[in-house]
């Protein structure tokens, strides 16, 4: 994937950078406003992840421009204003998704693979696989081997989240935003206890696990033999 | 002052001018009555009516009949006051023969030629008169004196007495600003503006003590909670890179100190957000929420836990609950208070360990002009004593200290609550703690 970072923290953008780098993208960096709105209507990027206050123009005006002329590359908003009110400025000025500083590495992936996945037209897709694991969005069926799993709505649409983005590492607070939407840290370890019920019903009596947890990050849904093979 | 002199003045002028016409007028058809008399009955009738009316005592009146080589043929004065022959106004002094010790007096008088060279003369005594206009001058002149005297007296004594307490109210603020925070401006218990304003300042002034000491308390706090988790990943991170280790034990101790900075930041952005809930900024955004449907994903998302721990969780909560308000604040609000309830149930010190018949129940119900939860547990409770202080930043009880927390949920609950003008109160549950949260509806 190719990601822009338009951010002034050199420091932070240099880790961002190696970061991403590490996982596998290519990316670049611009300092300013100005630079980086420039670069982004030139060349063609997967992902922008774009800093609200910057030099020379603010992070929401670049995101405002670029959507006004019809450009629609997923945006990544980072910002150290982290509350309610800002995420929806930040969203309404056309941002898809939004990170308060300080953030941790693995959140900041995962999100931005949540992001690059959502230009895929899977989007309209009504039924997803993994391994033996199905589900029908439609007729709200679970089966994993042919066998009917039974389901609380809550626990349907934590499924179908994850399946969504099934190969990525999706953190508690992106299940917790998307699932329950709310914007806030749960004291205890509320998610972990969500995902071991559901765990139980779609894991526990089969040969091999699908649903795992990704230590220090989240959790991710895959077939494990699959990608071995 | 300049209208009491108007005023006075107009009164005298008024009185004196219509005094001293109603005289001329009275003379005038008295001497026309005579002159009638006189044409109908003669010399004989007019001498008898003039005699007698000169004879009338004490009406003040003055009359004089003269034959035309002036002698005097009836009347009470000796003779005509000098100087001209026709019909004419005289004022001249003349003294009363029936009282002579009264000494001289004023009369107003008019002169009339008769057919026949008869002179009658008719006026009235205008000593009282000029005496009436004397004592109302002077009245007059008593009064003016008196009301300046008193007007500008009063108002010296009336403004040295404000003066004074405005510079009693500036000494005083000086006094606090430069440091003396208990200082309060006197207030005499005269209940006037000056002291209504007194009383509303110190009003102010005991907010601003109030806000300074939760502040400074908050900031000892902070310092104390934060130099905790400072100190001791400086301690780790010393301890590692003193000597050479291996690399397992860098990664143990980045790890430990990344959580660390995680809790740490935890810690700043409760107190960031409690900070911006209590500056009211957030009323903005708020719009209509079903308040049942907050309650119920609340619940919903804590079920599992309280399962895991044993909890029985009950719920009864009326349908179309609607108010105004932020469903952010509200969802995390209600989740720090499940959150607690689970947290410190008996047997649950250690994370993942089970309490034993423990019951967690929410109820929340449409009340006149509001809607009250009630959020109960038949826990170890909060005596009495610490109610209060639960609500106050990083105030964590010893029962709640080897809990994970930063002793800021509770502030946030109230903070969150003050948000929506709403109240919070804890009871008794015996056994256990009752919350009551009322909310006002719209």
């Amino acid at each position: 994937m190719r990601i822009l970072i338009i951010e002034d923290d050199h420091e932070a953008a240099r880790y961002i950078f190696k970061g991403l780098g590490e996982a596998g993208h290519v990316v670049v960096v611009e300092g300013d406003g100005e630079a980086g709105l420039q670069i982004a209507r030139d060349e063609e990027f997967d992902t922008l992840i774009v800093d609200r206050m910057l030099p020379r123009r603010d992070g929401l005006s670049i995101i405002s421009i670029l959507r006004e002329e019809g450009n629609i590359t997923p945006v990544l908003i980072l910002s150290a204003l982290g509350d309610v009110d800002e995420r929806v400025k930040g969203l309404r000025a056309g941002g898809d998704d939004y990170l308060t500083k300080p953030y941790a590495f693995t959140e900041l992936l995962a999100r931005i693979d949540a992001l690059t996945r959502r230009r895929h037209p899977e989007q309209a897709c009504t039924q997803f696989s993994v391994g033996d694991l199905e589900i029908d969005l439609l007729s709200r069926n679970v089966q994993r081997s042919g066998k009917l799993v039974n389901l609380q709505p809550r626990e349907f649409r934590l499924l179908e989240y994850l399946m969504r983005h099934a190969g990525q590492v999706v953190t508690r607070t992106m299940l917790l935003e998307n699932v329950w939407d709310y914007h806030f840290d749960p004291q205890t370890n509320v998610i972990d206890v969500h995902i071991s019920r559901l765990r139980a019903k779609i894991d526990r009596d089969f040969h091999s696990a699908l649903l795992h947890t990704v230590r220090g990050a989240g959790y991710m849904i895959r077939d494990e033999t699959e990608a071995t093979t | 002052m300049l209208s009491v002199i108007t005023i006075l003045a107009y009164v005298y002028l008024n009185t004196s001018v219509l005094l001293s016409r109603q005289t001329n007028e009275t003379i005038d058809a008295e001497i026309t009555g005579l002159a009638e008399q006189y044409r109908s009955g003669g010399l004989k009738m007019l001498v008898r009516i003039v005699t007698q009316r000169s004879q009338a005592s004490r009406t003040g009146g003055v009359y004089l009949l003269t034959m035309r080589d002036g002698r005097r043929l009836a009347g009470n004065i000796p003779g005509m006051p000098p100087g001209g022959t026709g019909s004419d106004w005289v004022e001249f002094a003349f003294v009363d023969p029936g009282n002579v010790e009264d000494g001289e007096h004023i009369a107003l008088a008019r002169r009339f030629r008769l057919a026949g060279g008869y002179r009658l003369l008719v006026g009235r005594d205008i000593d009282a008169l000029q005496n009436f206009n004397i004592l109302i001058r002077s009245t007059f002149a008593w009064a003016l004196a008196l009301t300046l005297l008193l007007g500008l007296g009063g108002g010296l004594l009336i403004s040295r007495n404000f003066l004074a307490r405005i510079e009693q109210i500036t000494n005083t603020s000086r006094t606090i600003i430069a440091g003396d925070l208990a200082r309060r401006i006197p207030v005499i218990g005269s209940n006037d503006e000056i002291d209504q304003l007194s009383g509303s300042l110190n009003d102010m002034l005991d907010e601003i003590e109030l806000l300074m000491a939760i502040s400074r308390q908050v900031t000892d706090n902070v310092a104390h909670d934060l130099r905790t988790p400072l100190s001791r990943m400086r301690a780790r991170i010393e301890d590692v890179v003193r000597l050479p280790r291996d690399s397992d034990s860098y990664r143990e101790a980045l790890e430990l100190t990344l959580e660390d900075i995680d809790r740490l930041m935890g810690i700043f952005n409760a107190l960031l957000s409690i900070a911006r809930i209590e500056s009211s900024v957030m009323r903005d955004q708020m719009a209509s929420v079903e308040l049942s449907a907050v309650l119920a994903d609340t619940v919903e998302l804590y079920e599992p836990l309280a399962e895991e721990r044993s909890i029985t969780l009950r719920c009864d909560i009326e349908k179309e609950l609607a108010i105004h308000g932020d469903r952010q604040l509200l969802g995390q609000a209600f989740a720090n208070l499940i959150d607690n309830a689970i947290k410190y149930a008996p047997g649950c010190e250690k994370y993942g360990s089970r309490a034993n018949g423990l019951t967690f129940s929410i109820a929340a119900q449409q009340l006149d002009q509001s809607v009250e939860i009630i959020l109960a547990d038949n826990g170890p409770g909060i005596i009495p004593d610490d109610r209060e202080r639960v609500f106050s930043r990083f105030v964590r009880l010893e029962q709640s200290r080897t809990e994970p927390g930063s002793g800021l949920g509770l502030s946030l609950v109230a903070a969150v609550l003050r948000l929506h003008g709403g109240s919070i109160r804890l009871e008794d549950n015996e056994p256990g703690l009752r919350i009551v949260i009322n909310l006002p509806t719209p």
